[in-house]
């Protein structure tokens, strides 16, 4: 069955979303990110949207899924790459993404993703105290 | 009532002789053209009068706008548009089918110069025709002329409004003179495509040189700021003076999640900070040696 | 309005939301949108090709390009037999739910485009008409 490959690299995860992703695909991501974030214990998750020509409420959805999903999991999520035309029409869609870290390109995902795992140990070191 | 239909017997008879009188008129107009567009305007003559002849004798000539005179419709209309494009004035454009009168009268007047009555209800006839003819020249002509203008307005809008880099990760966009709403989104996205060809962290919007805003270029800004942040960078707005300032409270714009700083140096020094980047004055022995 | 062209869409599952999509895309680019226009429209397509598949039951998507005297422009019908909306001001409303997001996909669509048309009544099914001009 087709599937999304996930990259890992170092203690994050990296996915690459191509176009024209249907539903079952979308849910099969899902699964396997779960599965993926907890088998190596990845402390995030680097969403690249970078080919996709459009997004709509259902990948949105998705996208704060995932986003929920890896939290729970104590994974930060990270997208990447979405382009002006796609930021416009969500703006005008009144999507908002909402909780979802976003940054230009892998390379600043990255260190978006660094940075938020450093926060999140810094808040579980001190409530550790 | 007797003379209808004689317009159209008349072309039936006599196409060849009038379109060749009509060429020559045409030809004798006074603009220069090349050979390539001789060729095509007399191409074009030929299919008008074909058209032209088959819509009298199928159609009523007092309504062009029937099915019937479909064909003479779009020959003149994309023969008015090639004109628009090719730089011919109005008047050359229209001289097309109006220098078709002389020719046509005068065949008229040798086939029926000898029942007066008849004779000045055909070339009433066709006089009325062709200036319902002539006008829909001149409106595909002005049509094609506002298109061609808007293009330009476009692709000078774009090369106006440059955006300007004003350090690494910060870019800064000048906007100067009143916003319209189609400007205003042109230069929205030029923004944000520069943002992601240069990789900027930060974009300062400045409207300093912006005399009026209304409730649309306010929207506008607020989308690009959310466009912005949406992508993954930080859009601050800069250069908001008193009176600005009191319009956007009035128009209800919600501006509290947008950073709005005074002049575009506060912006730039925010956003050099949030980048982590500072400016260090030298001490004066390096600065010497600097200079 | 002159109909110009038009191409006819099933849309039963998720899986026919992606041609319904392709096609405005496609017949956008021919009539020459800018990008943005062109993701506008895209967008509000697929938004409304799921809520006909997810709440009307499955049904039929029409793409079109269409022209009035001054311009032209992109139109999408979308039809379905099936529960309808009883009360359309508040199916527009962002965040109502009759399941989940509806509301979201006809108040978005709305606002990717330039004229928004919908006709629904209960018990018969729902016809949304959009259009976006150039």
């Amino acid at each position: 069955m087709e599937r999304i490959p996930i990259l890992k690299m170092g203690q994050f995860l990296l996915v690459t979303i191509q176009v024209d992703m249907h539903d079952r695909l979308a849910l099969t991501l899902q699964d396997d990110l779960t599965s993926q974030i907890v088998r190596h214990r990845a402390r995030g998750v680097l969403i690249d949207i970078s080919t996709l020509e459009m997004v709509d409420s259902f990948i949105g959805r998705m996208l704060s899924s995932i986003a929920s999903m890896a939290s729970l999991l104590d994974a930060q999520t990270v997208v990447v790459g979405m382009r002006p035309s796609v930021a416009i029409t969500l703006v005008e869609l009144g999507l908002s993404l909402q909780g979802i870290r976003t940054a230009l390109d892998v390379e600043k995902g990255m260190a978006a993703l660094v940075a938020a795992v450093a926060e999140t140990e810094g808040v579980n070191e001190r409530s550790e105290v | 009532m007797q003379a209808k239909g004689k317009l159209s017997e008349t072309l039936g008879k006599r196409e060849a002789e009038i379109t060749s009188k009509w060429l020559e008129l045409q030809a004798a107009g006074g603009k220069k053209i090349s050979a390539a567009e001789h060729a095509e305007t007399t191409r074009t003559s030929r299919e008008f009068m074909s058209a032209f002849k088959a819509a009298t004798q199928k159609g009523s000539t007092d309504d062009i706008t029937g099915p019937e005179w479909e064909r003479v419709r779009e020959i003149i209309s994309d023969l008015s548009a090639s004109r628009a494009k090719g730089g011919y004035s109005a008047s050359e454009t229209a001289s097309f089918v109006f220098s078709l009168k002389q020719p046509v009268f005068s065949v008229l007047r040798d086939e029926y110069g000898k029942d007066p009555e008849v004779l000045g209800d055909a070339i009433w006839e066709a006089t009325v025709l062709l200036d319902k003819l002539g006008l829909l020249t001149t409106e595909a002509y002005q049509k094609t002329r506002e298109e061609v203008i808007s293009r330009q307005q476009q692709e000078l809008l774009e090369l106006s409004t440059p955006v300007v880099r004003l350090w690494e990760n910060v870019l800064a966009l000048p906007l100067i003179g009143t916003l319209d709403s189609a400007r205003t989104q042109v230069v929205m996205q030029n923004l944000l495509d520069a943002i992601v060809d240069t990789r900027s962290d930060f974009a300062i919007i400045d409207i300093t040189g912006v005399p009026v805003v209304d409730t649309l270029v306010a929207q506008h800004l607020l989308k690009t700021v959310a466009a912005a942040r949406l992508m993954g960078a930080d859009c601050l707005i800069s250069g908001i003076r008193p009176q600005i300032a009191q319009t956007i409270i009035h128009l209800g714009v919600d501006l509290t999640n947008v950073t709005t700083k005074a002049t575009l140096a506060d912006a730039f020094a925010v956003a050099l900070r949030r980048s982590g980047q500072t400016v260090v004055k030298m001490d004066k022995r390096v600065a010497a040696e600097a200079k | 309005m002159n109909v110009l062209k038009s191409e006819l869409f099933e849309l039963k599952a998720s899986d026919d939301i992606v041609p319904v999509r392709q096609a405005a895309r496609r017949l956008a680019v021919s009539i020459g949108f800018g990008i943005v226009d062109q993701t506008k429209i895209v967008t509000a397509s697929s938004e409304l090709a799921r809520n006909t598949v997810d709440y009307g039951g499955g049904g039929t998507a029409r793409v079109e390009v269409v022209q009035n005297d001054r311009r032209s422009g992109l139109r999408l019908i979308f039809e379905d037999n099936g529960p309808g909306i009883a009360d359309i001001g508040q199916a527009m409303t962002d965040g109502y739910t009759s399941g989940h997001g509806m509301g979201l996909g006809l108040g978005g669509a709305k606002r990717l485009s330039h004229e928004f048309e919908i006709i629904s009544t209960p018990g018969e099914g729902t016809r949304v008409s959009i259009i976006r001009w150039k």
